[in-house]
C-alpha cells in the first residue's frame, strides 16, 4: 500500500520522469529544431532532481515498505549520477552538431536513463533493483546505437544489447534462487534468512547475482563488452557510459553485497576479490596495446573498478566510505579525461580518435595537452593529484580490514597500470607534432574540462567535505 | 621568527614561479626562475641563521600544523638534519637554472616551471612532518623528472624517462602500505610521534623491507640502481645535478629518518644485507665505473658508489657512522652536481659526452682544467675537500661495527681515484688529438660563476666542517641513542684510550674516538 509521504522519497525520480516526459512532448511535436532547447531543458531537470535529493533526505531511510531506499547512501550516489549524466549532456552537444545528429532523443534518453540509475542506487528489493538496471540498460542500449549511419555505432549498440541481457537472465536467475531459497526478494528479508545460514542453493543465488552485476560493473571476467562499446558508442555516449551507470552499478553491487548478501560476507568476499585483482591486472596489461584512446579508456574503467571493488571486498563502513570517493573521482576525472578527448578533431573539425594523433599537442595546444596530463597522471595514481587519494582510500581500507595483502598486491599491480598513462604522456609531450588538431576547443568542453582539472589538482582540500558525506553514506547501509 | 610560517613560504615562493612560468616568453622564464630560486636560498640561509643549533632547545623546529586534509596534516617542521638538505636543495637550485641559462632553448617556461615545482616537493620531502604529507611530495617528485627527461634529455631519453619513473614508482608503492599499516597501528601520522614508537620486532622487518625497496632504489643501491646511469646519461646537465644532487638524498633521508629509528630491530638484524650490497656496490660499480667511454656514465657509476659509502655508514650505528653518511650525502651533492657541470660545460661546446672526443683540454681551457682538476679530487676523497670528512668519518664508524666492511669499502676510495683521475687524464691531459676540442674557449664568466660557489662550500665543507656537523649534532646523538639498543656488536674491540697530556702524546689524533679506525680509512 502507496502512503502519499513515500512520494516525498521518490521526489528526484518524480521530477525526472516528469521532466522526461514533458520533453519528449516538446521533441515529439517540436521536431529535430528543438535539440538545443531540450538539451539544456534536461540539464535544468536533472539540476531539479538534485534538488529534490532534498526532499529524499528528508524523508528518511524507507519508503514503500522497504522496497526502496532513501538513505544518504543512495542521496551520495544520485548526487553523483545526475551530475555525470548533466555533464554527459552539455559535453555532447558540439560533437553531434558536427554531424548532422543533433537530435533531442540523446538529453531524454539520458534522462531516463538517470530515472532507471535512481532507482537502482535506492533499491531495497530484488525486484525494485531489476526494474531500475532494465530501465537504465534500455535507454544505454538505445543510446549505444545512437549514430544510426555509422556501422561501429549500430554494432556496438547491438553487441551491448545481446551481452546485456544475457546478463540481466544470468542476474534474474539468481535472483529466483536466492528467492527460492531464502523466501524473500527483499534485501532485508534475504540478509535474515542467510543470517541462519547460508545454504547451497543460496550461495548458488549469490554466485549468479554477483555475476550479473560484475556484468554491469564490467569487471573481469565479464568485462569484454566494454571495449567495443566504448569504441564503437559516439564518444559523448562513451563518456555517459563510463561514468554515470558506473556510479549506479558500482552502488548498487555494493549495497546487494552489504545489506542484502551481508551475512554471507565471508562467501562473497573471496569472489570480489578475485574479480578486483583481475579486473585490475587484466585492465592494466589489456590496455598496454591499445592505440585507440576511446578503448584505452575502456581498459582503463575496468581497471579502476578493479580497485574500486577493493573497498567492497573489505565488507567494513571505512571499505565502502573508501569505495564510494573513490567513484567520486573517478567520476571527474573520468569526464575530464573525455572533455579532452573530445577536443581532439583534426584541421576540419572531424573526430580523432587514434592515441598516435595526440602526438606533440602540448607544442600546439598547451592548456590542452596540461589537462590531459593532468587527468593521465591522476588516473595512473601520482600524487598530488586527487586520483592518488582515491587509491589511497581503498587501500587504506584494506589494510585496516586487515587485507594488507591484497593492498599489496593491487598497488603493486597499479604500476602496471602507470604504464599505458604514461604512454599517454610520451605522446603528448615527448613525441614530435604530426597534423595539428583544431585550433580551439568548444566553450562548454574547456570550462567542464577547467572545472575538472582544478579539481583534481586542489582536491586534497576537499577531503574533510569528502570524507564526511562518504562516510555518511556508507553509515547508512550498515 | 616565531610562528612565522617560513617552510610554507620557501615553498610557496617557487609554486608561484612555476606558475608564472608557464605563461610568460623564454627570457622572462629564465629571469623568473632565477629570483623565485635567488629568494629561496636567501630564505633558507635565513632560515639556517635562525635554526637553534644548541641542541638545548626543541629537536623540530620551524613546526607548522594545519589539519586541512582530513586524513593527514600540512605538517612541517625541521631538525638540523632537514635544515642541512634544504640547505643544499636552495643552494644548487639557482645553480641549475644557471646550467640551463643557455643550454635549454625550447620550451623554457615549461622548463623551468618543471624545475622549480621540483624545488618546492624537495623542500616538501625533507620539511615533511606528516608521513603521507611525505610520501606525497616524495612520489611526485616523478612527474617533474619524468617531464624533464624526456621533453630536453638526449637521443634516449624516453626509455630513460620510462625506466625512471616505473622503477621508483614500483619500488615505492610497497612502502605506502607499509605506512598505512603503521599509521592503524600508532595511529598518528606524525613522523615525530613514530619515530618513538616502538613497533613490534617481528613486523618491522616487514616494513623495514617495504621502506628500504623505496629507498635503495632511490639512493640507489645495487643491484636496483640500473636506472641511474639511464637518466643521467639522458637528463639534461641541471637534471643530472638535481638528481645526483638532492634526489638520490632522499634515498640517504629515507633512511636516517624512518628505517632507522622506526625499525631499530630490523635495521640491525638486516643490517648484514645492507652491508653486503653496499661492499658490492663500492667494488663492482667502481670497476664499471673505469671502463665506461660516456663522461655522464662515469660520474653515474660513481654516484652508486659513493652513496654505498653512504649506506654502510649509515648502518653502522654509531654517531661517526652517521655523520659521516650525512656528510657524505651533502659533499657528494655538491661536489658530483660540479662534475655534472663540468661535464655540461664541454658538451654544449661539443655536443658529445663521449670521452675520446676530448683530450688535452688543459692547454686551450686553463680555467676549466683547474676547477675541473678540483672537483676530480673532491670525488677521490683529498683531504681538505668535503668528501674526505664524510668518507672517512663513515669508514671509521662503520670499522666499529664491521672491520671486513670498512676494509672492503675503503677499496672504493682507491678505485675511485683510479677511475676519476683516469677520467681527467684522457679529458685535460695528453695530445690534442681533436682539432674541435682544441678550438673550444674557455669557462665563460657565467660558467665560471656556476662552479665556484661550489668550489668555495667544497673547501669550506673540508677545512672547517663543524659549520655543517653542529646543527645535525643533537640529532644524530638522539637518533644514535634511539639505536643503541638494538645495534648490533662491533667486531672491532676498540678500546677508547684515556686522553693524555699533550707531552705524552705520540702523536696528536688522541682526542679521535678511536684510534685504529684513522689507520684504516686513508
Amino acid at each position: 500500500m502507496i502512503d502519499s509521504t513515500s512520494l516525498l522519497a521518490v521526489m528526484p525520480e518524480l521530477v525526472l520522469t516528469v521532466g522526461g516526459l514533458v520533453l519528449l512532448m516538446i521533441a515529439a511535436f517540436g521536431g529535430d529544431g528543438t535539440a538545443r532547447l531540450v538539451n539544456s531543458l534536461s540539464v535544468v531537470t536533472l539540476i531539479g532532481a538534485g534538488f529534490a535529493l532534498l526532499c529524499s533526505l528528508a524523508h528518511g531511510p524507507d519508503a514503500f515498505d522497504g522496497l526502496y531506499r532513501a538513505d544518504a547512501f543512495s542521496v551520495y550516489a544520485k548526487a553523483l549520477i545526475y551530475g555525470a549524466a548533466a555533464s554527459a549532456i552539455l559535453l555532447a552537444a558540439r560533437f553531434f552538431s558536427t554531424d548532422g545528429m543533433l537530435r533531442p532523443e540523446y538529453p531524454i534518453l539520458i534522462v531516463f536513463a538517470a530515472v532507471g540509475m535512481g532507482m537502482m542506487v535506492s533499491a531495497g528489493d530484488m525486484l525494485t533493483l531489476y526494474v531500475g538496471l532494465e530501465m537504465n540498460s534500455l535507454a544505454s542500449y538505445v543510446l549505444a546505437s545512437f549514430m544510426r549511419q555509422d556501422g561501429r555505432s549500430s554494432e556496438a549498440g547491438l553487441k551491448y544489447f545481446v551481452l546485456g541481457s544475457l546478463a540481466s537472465g544470468i542476474l534474474l536467475y539468481g535472483i529466483s534462487l536466492l528467492y527460492g531459497f531464502t523466501g524473500s526478494t527483499t534485501f532485508d528479508g534475504i540478509a535474515v534468512a542467510l543470517g541462519g545460514g547460508v545454504s547451497k542453493g543460496a550461495l548458488f543465488g549469490l554466485v549468479f547475482v554477483l555475476a550479473g552485476l560484475a556484468f554491469k560493473i564490467s569487471a573481469v571476467p565479464f568485462h569484454m563488452w566494454t571495449p567495443d562499446v566504448y569504441e564503437g558508442a559516439p564518444t559523448p555516449v562513451t563518456t555517459f557510459f563510463a561514468s554515470a551507470p558506473k556510479v549506479a552499478a558500482i552502488a548498487l553491487t555494493v549495497r546487494v553485497a552489504i545489506e542484502a548478501l551481508g551475512p554471507a560476507g565471508l562467501d562473497w568476499q573471496q569472489i570480489v576479490i578475485f574479480v578486483a585483482l583481475a579486473s585490475i591486472i587484466f585492465g592494466a596489461v589489456a590496455a598496454i596495446g591499445q592505440s585507440n584512446i576511446k578503448r584505452l579508456m575502456a581498459y582503463s574503467s575496468i581497471n579502476n573498478v578493479g580497485f574500486a571493488l577493493i573497498g567492497l571486498a573489505c565488507g567494513t563502513p571505512a571499505g565502502v566510505a573508501a569505495t564510494m570517493s573513490y567513484m567520486t573521482i573517478y567520476v571527474i576525472m573520468t569526464i575530464g579525461a573525455f572533455a579532452c578527448i573530445l577536443q581532439m578533431r583534426d584541421a576540419d573539425g572531424k573526430p580523432v580518435e587514434t592515441i598516435a594523433s595526440l602526438a606533440g599537442l602540448s607544442q600546439s595546444r598547451k592548456g590542452l595537452a596540461a589537462a590531459f596530463a593532468i587527468f593521465m597522471f591522476s588516473m595512473a595514481g601520482i600524487p598530488p593529484l586527487f586520483g592518488f587519494w582515491a587509491k589511497f582510500l581503498v587501500f587504506d581500507a584494506a589494510v585496516a580490514a586487515g587485507l594488507t595483502a591484497l593492498a599489496a598486491v593491487g598497488i603493486a599491480a597499479s604500476v602496471i597500470g602507470a604504464f599505458y598513462y604514461l604512454k599517454i604522456i610520451k605522446t603528448i609531450y615527448f613525441d614530435e607534432p604530426t597534423a595539428a588538431y583544431e585550433a580551439k576547443g568548444g566553450a562548454v568542453e574547456n570550462i567542464i574540462l577547467t572545472a575538472c582539472a582544478t579539481v583534481i589538482v586542489l582536491g586534497y582540500l576537499l577531503n574533510p567535505m569528502l570524507d564526511q558525506a562518504s562516510a555518511a553514506a556508507a553509515a547508512s547501509l550498515f | 621568527m616565531d610562528g612565522f610560517p617560513i617552510l610554507s613560504l620557501m615553498m610557496a615562493v617557487p609554486m608561484a614561479g612555476a606558475i608564472a612560468c608557464l605563461f610568460v616568453g623564454a627570457n622572462n622564464a629564465r629571469w623568473i626562475a632565477l629570483i623565485a630560486t635567488l629568494i629561496d636560498f636567501v630564505l633558507g640561509m635565513a632560515l639556517w641563521a635562525n635554526f637553534d643549533q644548541s641542541g638545548s632547545g626543541a629537536q623540530w623546529q620551524f613546526q607548522e600544523y594545519a589539519p586541512i586534509f582530513g586524513k593527514f596534516a600540512w605538517a612541517l617542521g625541521i631538525d638540523g638534519i632537514a635544515l642541512m638538505l634544504i640547505a643544499l636543495t636552495v643552494f644548487l637550485m639557482p645553480i641549475c637554472i644557471g646550467a640551463s641559462w643557455r643550454a635549454i632553448e625550447k620550451r623554457v617556461g615549461e622548463y623551468m616551471a618543471a624545475f622549480l615545482f621540483m624545488e618546492v616537493l624537495m623542500i616538501g620531502v625533507f620539511a615533511a612532518q606528516d608521513l603521507y604529507l611525505f610520501y606525497i611530495m616524495f612520489e611526485a617528485g616523478l612527474i617533474p623528472m619524468y617531464l624533464i627527461i624526456g621533453i630536453w634529455g638526449g637521443a634516449d631519453r624516453i626509455y630513460a624517462s620510462y625506466k625512471f619513473f616505473l622503477y621508483t614508482l614500483l619500488g615505492s608503492v610497497l612502502m605506502l602500505i607499509a605506512m598505512m599499516w603503521m599509521v592503524h597501528e600508532a595511529g598518528t601520522t606524525e613522523i615525530p610521534a613514530l619515530m618513538a614508537y616502538n613497533f613490534d620486532p617481528a613486523v618491522q622487518t616487514l616494513l623495514f623491507l617495504a621502506f628500504f625497496a623505496s629507498f635503495a632504489v632511490k639512493m640507489p643501491m645495487w643491484p636496483v640502481h640500473t636506472w641511474l646511469p639511464d637518466a643521467h646519461v639522458q637528463a639534461p646537465t641541471a637534471g643530472s645535478v638535481i638528481l645526483a644532487g638532492v634526489l638520490l638524498k632522499m634515498g640517504g633521508y629515507g633512511f636516517i629518518r624512518f628505517s632507522l629509528p622506526m625499525f631499530p630491530e630490523a635495521s640491525a638484524q638486516l643490517a648484514p644485507l645492507v652491508w653486503g650490497l653496499s661492499m658490492v656496490a663500492v667494488v663492482y660499480t667502481s670497476l664499471v665505473a673505469l671502463v665506461q667511454s660516456d663522461m655522464k656514465k662515469l660520474i653515474a657509476y660513481s654516484s652508486v658508489a659513493h652513496m654505498a659509502i653512504v649506506t654502510v655508514g649509515l648502518f653502522a650505528f654509531n654517531q661517526a657512522g652517521i655523520e659521516g653518511a650525512m656528510m657524505v650525502m651533502l659533499g657528494h651533492g655538491l661536489v658530483a652536481g660540479a662534475l655534472f657541470l663540468c661535464v655540461g660545460v664541454i658538451y654544449d661546446r661539443l655536443h658529445t659526452r663521449e670521452i675520446a672526443r676530448y683530450g688535452g683540454l688543459s692547454i686551450n681551457m686553463p680555467r676549466y682544467a683547474l676547477l675541473f682538476l678540483f672537483f676530480t679530487m673532491a670525488s677521490v676523497g683529498l683531504p681538505g675537500t668535503s668528501n674526505f670528512v664524510g668518507e672517512f668519518l663513515a669508514l671509521m664508524g662503520i670499522y666499529q661495527a664491521s672491520t671486513w666492511v670498512a676494509l672492503v669499502c675503503t677499496t672504493g676510495i682507491i678505485l675511485g681515484a683510479a677511475y676519476m683521475l683516469y677520467l681527467y687524464r684522457r679529458i685535460c691531459y695528453g695530445e690534442q688529438v681533436n682539432a674541435d676540442a682544441a678550438a673550444m674557449p674557455d669557462l665563460s664568466a657565467r660558467e665560471l660563476w656556476l662552479l665556484a660557489p661550489i668550489a668555495a662550500v667544497v673547501l669550506w665543507m673540508g677545512i672547517y666542517p663543524e659549520s655543517f656537523l653542529a646543527p645535525m649534532r643533537p640529532d644524530i646523538v638522539a637518533l644514535e641513542a634511539r639505536l643503541a639498543p638494538a645495534a648490533p656488536a662491533g667486531d672491532a674491540q676498540i678500546k677508547l684510550g684515556a686522553p693524555k697530556p699533550a707531552g705524552e702524546a705520540h702523536h696528536g689524533d688522541a682526542s679521535a674516538p678511536s684510534h685504529s679506525a684513522s689507520g684504516e680509512a686513508h
